[in-house]
Parts: C-alpha cells; structure tokens; sequence
C-alpha cells in the first residue's frame, strides 16, 4: 500500500491498550460498532446451531443410529431452532440495519443510541441464557439439561407434569428477555427511519433497504409481542398454578399454538424482508440499472406484511380447525404469492438489459432469487390445506423452510456480507475465496435440502431421532448429511475471508461498487457520525445524480 | 415402492388429496420452469461480456403493463388454486357420518395407541383393525381422535392426512381402504421422548376376518393351567396397575391393554416382532428396546422374568 497521508495521521496517533478496546466495545452506543457486535454474535451462534445441525444429520444418516440418544437428540433440534431463529438470523438482521439505516438515510447515528445498546445486550445476554442451561437445568420428566420441548414448545409438554426441571423456564426466560431487547430494536429503527432523514430525503426517495427495515420493524413490534405474552402466561402456569395452556385442568394446547403462530408466521416475513431489503440494494448495482418498479415494490412489501399478520393458523391445518378456518387461511395464504411474486419478477426486470457483473454478492443474490422462487412453490403446495395434511409435520416442511431461510435469507445475507464488508472494514475481501465459498455453499445446500424433500412425500415425519429401514428414506437421508460437509466447509471458507481480508485486504475507498445509496459517499468505514457535512438528496440514487450531472435521476421521478 | 409413500392413495380422502395434489404440483411446476428459464436467460444474456465499454445500460424505471401482468396472472392462479382446496376441505371435513360405518375411539399415549371399539366392546392397542370397503358400497371407519397426556398425530399416508390429537379436544378422521393389507405410518407430532418410536400400523382385513377379530378381541382372557406362577407375578408386581386383563384382577389403565397380547404382531407400538425373547427383553428392561418408555423396569429375577413371559404368551 502506497503511504498516503491518511496513513501517516494514523501512525501519529498512540496504540490505544487492548483493555481500552475492549472496555470501548462493550460500553459503545455507536450503531456502528453495535451493528458489527450483533453480526459478530450471530456468527458465533451460527457455528453452534451449525453444530448441532450436524449431529441431527450424522445420527440420521442410516436408520437405527446410536450417535446421540433419544434424549440427546430433542434437545438438538430444540437448540438448533431456536438458536437459529432467535440468536443467528434476527442479530444479523438486526445488525445490518443498525450498520445501515442510518448511514442510508444520511444520519449521524439511531435515535435513541442507549436504547440501542440496551437492546444489543439484552438479545445477547438471552442467548447467553439459553446456554446456560447446558450448565443447570433438566428437561423432560428432568432427563438431563437443555431445552427439550422443541422450538415452538407445544403446550402442554412444556407443564411442570411433563417437563419438571427448569430447562424450560430457561427457554421461556431467553425468548422473554431477548425479546424486549428486539422490541426496543424495532422502536429504534422505526423512531430513526421517521425522524433522522436528511433534507432532501423524503419517504419517497429512501432506499428499499430502508422501506423495508421499516416495515420490518413494524412487524417486531407486532409479532414478538404475543410471543412475550406467551412466555409469560407459561411462566404463570408453571409457577403461579395459572391454567391458561394445563390441558388437565380445562386449559387450551390450541391457544398456544395460537400465540405462537400469530408471532411464528410474521416472524419467517421479519427474517425474510430484510433479506429482500438486502437483495434490493445489490441486484441494482451490480446490474448498472435502477430498482425496477420502486413505488410496486414498496407497495407489494406493505401488503405481504398486512396479509402475514392473517395467515398464521396454515401451521395448524391438521389441528382439527373447522372447514371454514381452514379455508380462510388457504385463501390467505395464497394471497400472500402475489406481492410475493410481484417482487420476484421486479428484481428480475431490474436484471433484465442489464450488465450483470457476478461478483460475490451478485452470485449470492441470483441464487436467492432461485431459491426463493422455490421455497415460494413448495410455500403454495403447503398452502392448499388437504396437500397439507399430508405434508405438515413431515420432512417436506423441513425442507421448505430451510429454503426459505437458508436458501433465501441467508444467502441473501451472505451476499449482503460481501456487498457491505469493503464499508465496513475499509477493506476488500478475497473474490476467489468468495467465489469458492459460493460454490460450496450452493452445492451443499442442494444436496442437503433438495434431497430432504422427498422423504417427507414418502411419510417422514420429521422431529424423530431414528427412523425404521424399508420405507425408501435410507439414501435420501444419506445424501442430505453428506451435503451438510459441503455446507461446512463453505461456511469455514466464508469465515476465513472475513478474518484474512479483514487484516490483509485490498484498501477498498469509499465507493468500491460504483453504488448510488449514501453510505458509499462517506469513508470506509466510516468515522464516529458518519458525515463530516449533512448531505442533501435530490433522488433515489444521490451517488447517481453526483456521478452523472448530465442525466441525474430527479429528472425522472 | 416406499410403504408409506403419499404418491400411492389407497382410501378416499388420500385419494381426493392426491388429486389435489396433482394439480398443484402440475401448476407450481410450470411456474417453475417459466420463472427460472427466465432467471437462466437474463443470466446468460445480460452478463457483462469480457470487451465491455464500462458505459451504463439504458436505466429503466418501470412499467405499469408489466407490473399489471404480474399481479393479474398469479390472481387468476391463486384462484383456481384455492377454489380446488376448498372443495377437498369440504369433502374430506364434511363427510357424513353413515349409521353403519365402523367407529374407532383413538387415543394417543405417551407412547403408544390405544383403540376402543364403543359399539363392539373392544379395546385393543397400537394394531387397528378396519374393514375393507368396496367402493361401490363404501364402508368407512371414523376414527374419533383423543389424547391422554400431549398432542400426538394419527398419520397414514396412504390412507389419508394427518390430524392431530390433542388432550382436551375431540378430533377425528375417516378412512375407507380399498384394499386389504396392513398399512404403516408413525405418529407425527412431537410427543416426548420417544415420539419416533411411535409407530402406527393399520390392518385392513375383509369383513370376514374382521368380524372373526372383532369374536375373538371380545372374549375375556382363558386361564392356563401352566402359567398360574407368571400370572401370580403379574398380579402382584405393579403390573396391574398400568395394564388390564380383562376377566381378571387387572384392570388398570396407564399402559395397553393386554387380553389378548398374543394376538398383535408387534410390541412396544410397533418397534420389535412379538415373540417370547422379545417380550422377556422388554420386561426386563423397556430402555433397552425404547429409552424413555413410561414403562418402567420391575426389577424382576430371572424365573419371575420367565414366569410372567410364559404367562403373557398365553393371552391370545
């Protein structure tokens, strides 16, 4: 690296000692800083829940396995998902917008930074919670430690009857308290998004990645809520001889799973808009070409977040609901495809005569696309209530899912990694570690999670530790572990970029992508408020109307 | 062919789902080589070639046509699509219950399927028996679905959907087989433990056989001289407490009823063959078989382990 002048004012300055560092992480309210500390912490939480896919898949490589007990076993597909849920893909979520939102909008930090913080730690200390458990709790009928009741906790196996050591209540309290900390997330992304805008940046004019944390947002709000509800009406069964979900005592299991679903289905829309929020930022860029249908794609986002507030009993088609419930949830279950498909085929025409460069981002977000255009069809088949009773609670569903939030979300997020990486560290990160991870990834990811659709249509239920030989699942469950060595392996190559370019990259300046939203007018990474001037917006695309005075885009809007 | 496979209906409601089925299957499927030719050649045609000017692409904003197309055209799928599932849910949930058709009270035990005949008199455990129908003059069973301790899900593939059953509620279900055999499914809601090992089996049977089940399930249990000593073990270890024998001091009500033990192919809800080694290696220790089964090892000696075998055997 050529010794330029910003260099040489760093070397000036004192190495400032590690206790200072750390001591300056841990007290930051700079929503910066808390945006990578979130990131840094879903990766950590990635790697265990990553673990303990791993051990489900080993033990049902063949039928009749012994690698973990049975015991063993729930308490890993418990973990799994709700370390996956709550503690990998909302942080990341989270930390992107934190990272981002303000830098697009043109502000100098979130609203209420404290609160911010405040939110960082209690997520973090929930997950922190939920592991302990490991350390001191029991399970069912207090069979060794770790919840056990699997991640949506059906009543009534979470009632003291049937789960009388403590792991549940650290289940309930993790959720609970992580909980509060994404309700004050969501206030703050809200409170920023309608109050800390630039001039210039009217609500027409902010970024999609930004309309949609908005209304992501909205969504936290209304989802976590119930969920808190939930958790704490259990915590009142278990321990104040409240009856709200005790079966034995005239209680209802139906209205847990009630609760649950209203914040379980918007949950899967909070998880996936900013996945979408993401793809909307990199498709344009890396295809020199505008969001096609900006004002349709805001529009299609409101409604897919009306209508997922009314389709949450679909996870509940085979409770023995009246026909006319469950028609109703069909229809709006199907509903929710057409804006969902309105934004596929937008970012489609935003490819469509286009110059494609297929960096890692872009890569990463074709494949979503693919994926997510699947995970959408599976969505419809589950959808058609009597397809669902043979489908619900068996493999098939497993594998939707994942698609949706691997397939779709993560790789969505994978990308934006790579998009946002140079603003955030100041450096470049390795393209051919980044193409390998790529490849990797997608190839593990089919094996895994094309293969597992199909014993679910061959009678797989799933949540089971061991399945009997003869039904046809043997081979299909065989090659779904071997894609997961595939997934691994990318993962570490994924993790390795990060730590190498993050110390040894190419310096990457303020606007490697040649982009138009904000944050890539300021220096990378950019310094403690973000702007040394308030900037002024005329467009969607401000870096566009600087770049090209002759033809700026506010002549078009 | 895999025995519990979706793809191979052999009872109405599996079959109107099938049909379903084969619809949406047949429109997402043609949506998804519509939708991903087009992803392939906006890949292919659009990438940026090696000898590329570094010029921007003409920007293009949107189009309301375009916009319309795509929203109209999934409407008009979604429609269809719904209109299709609504009259499976009708037909399958609304079916009249005819006077004649068999009835069969499940309910769903940690681990294990109990089955109450309540006009026949029968009580038998994790083996249904059902007649075959002829589709011409159907005879179906409807099987009321109950829960005694958590949610559990009575799941055949190929004779129907799947409906949970859950403590406090009254579900329930109908099949009517075409064709007789024995048909496999396991339960398929998270129960506990041992929610794998929850297998469920389905014997249909021609009206002959199945009246010939139903004689024998109703008569009470014969005495057998040789196995007095295993039935007095039986009797006075904590056995009763949780099984019944009917015509005998056992009555209780935790565990399957044993009657007629002998006359099923399978124990512990369907995980091993029932033969005597089986079943001597089950009460000895049920962990062995099935870790986390509510039964609970009695501790007994290698002649009482014995006696209690011998005895079991003779309840056919």
């Amino acid at each position: 690296m050529s010794t330029d002048s910003l260099a040489l004012a760093h070397s000036e300055i004192p190495p400032i000692p590690l206790v200072d560092r750390l001591h300056g992480w841990i007290t930051t309210v700079d929503h910066k800083r808390l945006g990578l500390l979130y990131i840094a912490y879903a990766l950590v939480f990635l790697c265990l829940g990553g673990i303990e896919a791993a051990a489900m898949r080993i033990q049902l490589m063949a039928p009749h396995l012994d690698f973990v007990s049975p015991q063993v076993f729930n308490r890993l597909f418990t973990m799994h998902g709700t370390t996956m849920i709550f503690f990998v893909v909302m942080p990341l979520v989270f930390g992107f917008a934190n990272y981002l939102v303000p830098l697009m909008i043109g502000a100098r930090d979130m609203a209420f930074p404290r609160l911010n913080a405040f939110s960082f730690w209690m997520t973090a200390f929930g997950g922190f919670l939920l592991y302990f458990s490991v350390l001191g709790a029991n399970g069912l009928y207090g069979a060794g430690n770790a919840p056990d009741v699997g991640w949506f906790a059906y009543a009534p196996l979470t009632s003291q009857t049937f789960s009388p050591g403590h792991s549940t209540d650290f289940w309930t309290l993790s959720l609970l308290v992580s909980g509060f900390g994404s309700i004050g997330t969501a206030v703050n992304i809200i409170t920023t998004i309608v109050c800390l805008r630039c001039p210039g940046m009217t609500v027409q004019r902010m970024p999609l990645f930004v309309w949609l944390n908005l209304i992501m947002a909205g969504l936290v709000i209304l989802a976590v809520s119930p969920l808190s509800a939930a958790q704490l009406m259990l915590l009142v069964d278990r321990y104040l001889g409240g009856h709200f979900f005790d079966t034995q005592a005239g209680g209802s299991a139906v209205i847990w799973m009630h609760f649950f679903w209203i914040f379980g289905h918007p949950e899967v829309y909070v998880l996936v808009l900013p996945a979408f929020a993401a793809a909307s930022e990199i498709i344009p860029v890396f295809s020199r070409k505008p969001i096609f249908g900006y004002a349709v794609m805001v529009g299609a986002t409101v409604c897919i977040a009306f209508v997922a507030m009314s389709v949450w009993a679909h996870h509940m088609f085979t409770v023995g609901m009246s026909s006319s419930a469950n028609t109703f949830f069909v229809l709006s279950t199907m509903v929710i495809a057409v804006p969902t498909g309105i934004k596929i085929f937008n970012w489609l025409a935003t490819m469509w005569g286009g110059k494609l460069d297929f960096k890692a981002p872009m890569l990463f977000c074709v494949a979503f696309l693919f994926q997510f255009l699947v995970a959408g069809l599976t969505g419809i088949m589950l959808g058609a209530a009597p397809f669902n009773w043979q489908l619900g609670n068996s493999y098939f569903v497993v594998a939707h899912f994942h698609y949706v939030i691997v397939g779709g979300i993560l790789f969505a997020l994978f990308g934006a990694f790579y998009h946002w990486f140079p603003k955030m560290t100041g450096r470049m990160y390795n393209e051919r570690l980044a193409q390998l991870h790529f490849w990797l990834f997608v190839i593990g990811f089919h094996l895994t999670f094309d293969f597992m659709h199909i014993p679910g249509l061959l009678g797989m239920p799933r949540r089971i530790y061991t399945y009997e030989p003869g039904r046809g699942w043997d081979l299909l469950n065989l090659i779904v572990t071997v894609g997961v060595a595939f997934q691994a392996a990318a993962v570490l190559v994924f993790v390795v970029n990060l730590a190498i370019s993050r110390w040894f990259g190419q310096r990457a300046g303020n606007d490697p992508w040649d982009a138009w939203t904000l944050e890539w007018l300021t220096s990378s990474p950019p310094p403690g408020y973000n702007f040394a001037d308030e900037p002024t917006v005329q467009s969607r695309r401000p870096l566009w109307d600087l770049k090209h005075p002759d033809d700026p885009d506010w002549k078009y809007e | 062919m895999s025995p519990t496979t979706i793809f191979s209906p052999a009872s109405t409601p599996a079959v109107a789902i099938g049909g379903l089925a084969r619809l949406v299957i047949g429109v997402t499927a043609l949506i998804f080589v519509c939708v991903s030719a087009l992803i392939a050649y906006a890949v292919f045609r659009f990438r940026k070639r090696r000898d590329d000017d570094g010029s921007e692409p003409p920007q293009v904003y949107g189009s309301n046509q375009l916009e319309l197309a795509w929203t109209v055209i999934p409407v008009l799928i979604v429609v269809v699509l719904f209109l299709a599932s609504a009259r499976v849910i009708t037909f399958v949930q609304n079916a009249d219950r005819q006077a004649d058709s068999i009835h069969v009270v499940a309910v769903g035990h940690q681990f294990w399927w109990e089955y109450r005949y309540p006009a026949l008199g029968v009580v038998a455990a994790n083996e249904l028996h059902v007649p075959v129908s002829d589709p011409a003059r159907p005879a179906p069973t409807f099987i009321t679905l109950l829960s005694a301790d958590t949610d559990h899900s009575f799941w055949i593939p190929r004779l129907g959907g799947k409906t949970d059953l859950i403590p406090n509620r009254v579900n329930s279900t109908w099949i009517d087989p075409y064709e007789t055999g024995l048909y496999l499914g396991q339960c398929a809601q998270f129960c506990g433990t041992q929610h794998a090992k929850m297998l469920l089996r389905v014997y249909v049977d021609s009206r002959d056989d199945f009246d010939r089940w139903v004689r024998q399930q109703r008569e009470p249990a014969r005495a057998q001289s040789q196995a007095t000593e295993g039935q007095r073990v039986f009797q006075t270890t904590a056995c009763i407490n949780c099984h019944a024998v009917a015509g005998t001091v056992a009555a209780g009500q935790f565990g399957p009823d044993l009657t007629h033990l002998m006359s099923r192919d399978t124990i512990g809800s369907g995980i091993v063959p029932n033969t005597a080694e089986n079943l001597r290696a089950w009460i000895r220790n049920p962990e062995s078989l099935k870790p986390g089964s509510r039964m609970p090892s009695m501790q007994l000696t290698d002649s009482e382990l014995d006696a209690v075998t011998a005895y079991l055997v003779t309840l056919r």
